[in-house]
């Protein structure tokens, strides 16, 4: 046995089921003389970034000779038996390998984005050049002129992946032609809708792949000069980007000169501050300036007059992040994967009512029912699909009968929903999809910027509709006031949140009218979820005094002496649901 | 303060920076934004604190309250809200005694704080305390985590 290497996923799933103590404690065990002598010359334990599989962590990898197996939900506990029986004796430890639906899992997987996640080390410029890395830039730099760069990126059909899908070659070509000598290169890492965190993942686990991009962009552009705004919200993605900066700054790769090829390019890191307005590329720059991140109206675009008045190209991570691969393996390649007009692959934030929740990357076109079913392995707890929500507060609710809908840009917005940066939430049938859309709408109402009237009061305004029949105060023609309301608030608003603010509204009034009429006419929530029109009572005859709801309830509204049946005093409940859950018994009524 | 105060200058006239590296610095080095740092600021570099108060408002980074001793963090994305993060809140601010409309509690042990998203969402709900990532979190889990913290017992490690 010559080599042995331990991968630990310590993305923020994987620090947050322990992936700092399962590592030390590898490194403890590793470090101990007599396993030094038993085993090996070359003995490593590495960081490595989120693998997807977030529901599965902590997962370790034990690569020993090149022959990997992984392990899944380890605890520090567990890591003296494996050290001892796989590393030390070469037999796996077979009850904590992971199992058949790990691989389901990636089979359907196209990994681009994400194919060093995972695998190299995000603290070690090395581990990410070893496979590759920094190739692309040797080879525009020293192969290609700017303009065939562009080229490249144009043949291989790469769209902006922050949501709006613009073609990232075409916007290259307009920074080219934008005169003058500054320009600026910014990276848009301020991922800001609930339910995604694709950027965020991209980021702490292969931050290099987002300086390369970056810097590649920066030659076919001729911008001196790049900004990466990302959220403060994320400080490990923060950590690990500033370090693989300053990494690469050492190895040439940014700074005066890059690799003698008569560039400069610097990376300035800019903490966003968090508002979810600024994800607007006007905001943001206004944001970066040190001002409000209020959005102003466009033209002039930002690549005519951007940040500090000149021109500035914005991209998002996940593009960026895809740039380095195309320029590797060619357009074509990159182009063969997808549909006619979305090419590639996009990497999904699979949340929600989903049993394997997690980070996937698949290629663009592929149904939606695939995703569920397949990679995601179906509802959680044998529950019914309802919707499929995308595109976060700017996007709209896939239901369940239309789960053919294919993933890429054309079918989702003829659905009524968006790409959106890739945030996928499943909803199941006790979701209540007035209670979504009154979520999504609380909070565009809270982050409109409030510059202009449509967004600031059109959002307030909807949103009152939507609270009054969650509450069973709901007039008739409050959906048709909704529908005239959104249509109004989505033509005459300033920027994009305002513009798809009442997306959630329009897409759950479509496919899911009748949920509105029974909070309307019927005062009831069919779901189950709208507290004001529920309460809960505990049925005396399955009631077995077992107090186990009286712990639960945060509002103290149980009473009940041990092993005799219990009662809600209904003036006290909060209608939480916590003691539903909890009785083992199906005492709890709620209705 | 003063001296502090002239570091945080310092870094802002190096880095040309602006004046929300300033609050974010103040931020991290006071817990929130004092006003009469605000003020020293505004004279040294000559600008109304009418702006400096437009950008503390503007974003939700910046508090102009004394937060709490502890802090912890609820998660509001969507993936937390279909899971049951609004329970959690509830529980919390009961447990923690934080007045209502408030965030942190009168003897300024503990603030109370939702986020619009930690991007941990395969791990929903999530309850961040002192900056340790807690996923899966359960009314339960969350009472004992409370209770452990209540009396002091847990050192919160740093690596988030």
């Amino acid at each position: 046995m010559n080599d042995v290497s331990i991968k630990v996923c310590m993305g923020t799933g994987g620090i947050a089921a322990g992936g700092v103590e399962v590592m030390s404690t590898f490194e403890k065990a590793l470090a101990s003389a007599g396993i030094k002598a038993a085993v090996a010359k070359n003995c490593s334990t590495h960081k490595v970034g989120c693998r997807g599989f977030c529901a599965r962590d902590v997962l370790v990898d034990v690569i020993i000779d090149g022959n990997k197996s992984t392990y899944q939900y380890i605890k520090p506990d567990m890591v003296e038996r494996i050290v001892s029986e796989h590393i030390v004796n070469g037999a796996p430890v077979g009850d904590w390998l992971v199992t058949d639906d790990y691989h389901t899992f990636h089979d359907k997987q196209v990994k681009v984005v994400l194919s060093d996640c995972g695998e190299v080390d995000p603290e070690d410029i090395e581990s990410y050049i070893s496979r590759g890395g920094y190739d692309a830039t040797k080879k525009v730099l020293t192969t290609m002129t700017p303009q065939e760069t562009i080229e490249v990126i144009k043949a291989s059909g790469l769209r902006g992946r922050g949501g709006a899908g613009f073609p990232t070659g075409t916007k290259w070509d307009m920074a080219i032609k934008a005169p003058g000598p500054v320009k600026y290169l910014i990276c848009n890492a301020d991922e800001g809708d609930p339910g995604a965190f694709m950027d965020r993942s991209v980021v702490e686990g292969n931050p290099h792949a987002v300086i390369e991009g970056m810097l590649i962009g920066a030659y076919a552009i001729g911008a001196p000069y790049g900004y990466v705004y990302i959220r403060a919200e994320y400080p490990l993605a923060v950590e690990r980007l500033h370090l693989a900066i300053k990494q690469a700054k050492e190895r040439g790769f940014l700074g005066k000169n890059i690799l003698g090829k008569g560039l400069d390019f610097t990376i300035k890191v800019k903490l966003g501050a968090g508002a979810f307005v600024c994800g607007e590329e006007t905001a943001l720059i206004a944001s970066i300036e040190g001002k409000r991140g209020q959005p102003r109206a466009k033209p002039p675009f930002p690549v005519q007059k951007g940040l500090w008045g000149k021109p500035t190209i914005i991209n998002n991570v996940e593009t960026l992040a895809n740039v380095p691969y195309i320029i590797r393996k060619g357009a074509a390649w990159y182009a063969g994967m997808g549909t006619e007009k979305s090419k590639g692959t996009k990497v999904f934030a699979l949340t929600g009512k989903i049993l394997n929740s997690g980070l996937i990357e698949v290629p663009m076109g592929i149904p939606l029912k695939e995703v569920i079913y397949d990679i995601g392995g179906g509802i959680e707890g044998g529950k019914k699909l309802k919707a499929v929500q995308t595109g976060g507060p700017s996007g709209g609710c896939i239901p369940s009968n239309m789960s053919d809908t294919t993933l890429d840009y054309e079918s989702l917005g003829k659905v009524g929903s968006i790409m959106g940066s890739g945030g996928m939430v499943v909803l199941d049938e006790t979701d209540c999809m007035v209670n979504v859309a009154k979520y999504f709408l609380e909070f565009t109402k809270s982050e409109s910027c409030g510059k202009c009237i449509p967004c600031r009061i059109g959002t307030k305004r909807l949103l009152e509709i939507l609270t009054r029949i969650t509450e069973g105060k709901g007039r008739e023609g409050d959906i048709e006031l909704l529908e005239t309301l959104s249509s109004d608030v989505k033509t005459s608003s300033l920027c994009g949140l305002g513009q798809s603010a009442p997306n959630p509204v329009l897409s759950t009034i479509r496919y899911y009218r009748d949920e509105y009429e029974a909070h309307i006419y019927e005062k009831r929530c069919p779901a189950g979820v709208c507290k004001d029109l529920l309460s809960y009572s505990i049925l005396e005859e399955f009631c077995k005094g077992c107090t186990a709801c009286t712990r639960v309830c945060p509002a103290g509204a149980i009473i009940g002496e041990k092993k005799k049946p219990h009662k809600i005093i209904q003036d006290i409940c909060i209608k939480c649901g916590a003691c539903f859950e909890t009785c083992k018994f199906k005492a709890i009524k709620k209705g | 303060m003063e001296r502090k105060l002239e570091d945080i200058l310092t870094r802002y006239r190096e880095n040309e920076g602006n004046l929300i590296s300033i609050l974010q610095d103040l931020e991290s080095e006071f817990g929130y934004l004092r006003e009469d740092a605000i003020m020293w600021m505004s004279e040294q570099l000559d600008v109304p604190p009418a702006r400096f108060y437009g950008i503390a408002t503007f974003y939700a980074q910046f508090h102009l309250k004394p937060r709490g001793k502890n802090i912890i963090t609820a998660c509001c994305g969507t993936a937390c809200h279909v899971k049951g993060s609004e329970r959690l809140i509830t529980s919390l601010v009961k447990e923690l005694a934080i007045p209502e409309g408030e965030e942190t509690s009168e003897d300024l042990k503990f603030t109370v704080e939702k986020v619009n998203c930690v991007g941990a969402c395969s791990i929903a709900p999530v309850i961040i305390v002192n900056k340790t990532v807690h996923g899966k979190m359960t009314p339960d889990k969350l009472m004992k985590e409370m209770k452990t913290l209540k009396e002091g017992k847990r050192e919160y490690t740093d690596y988030i």
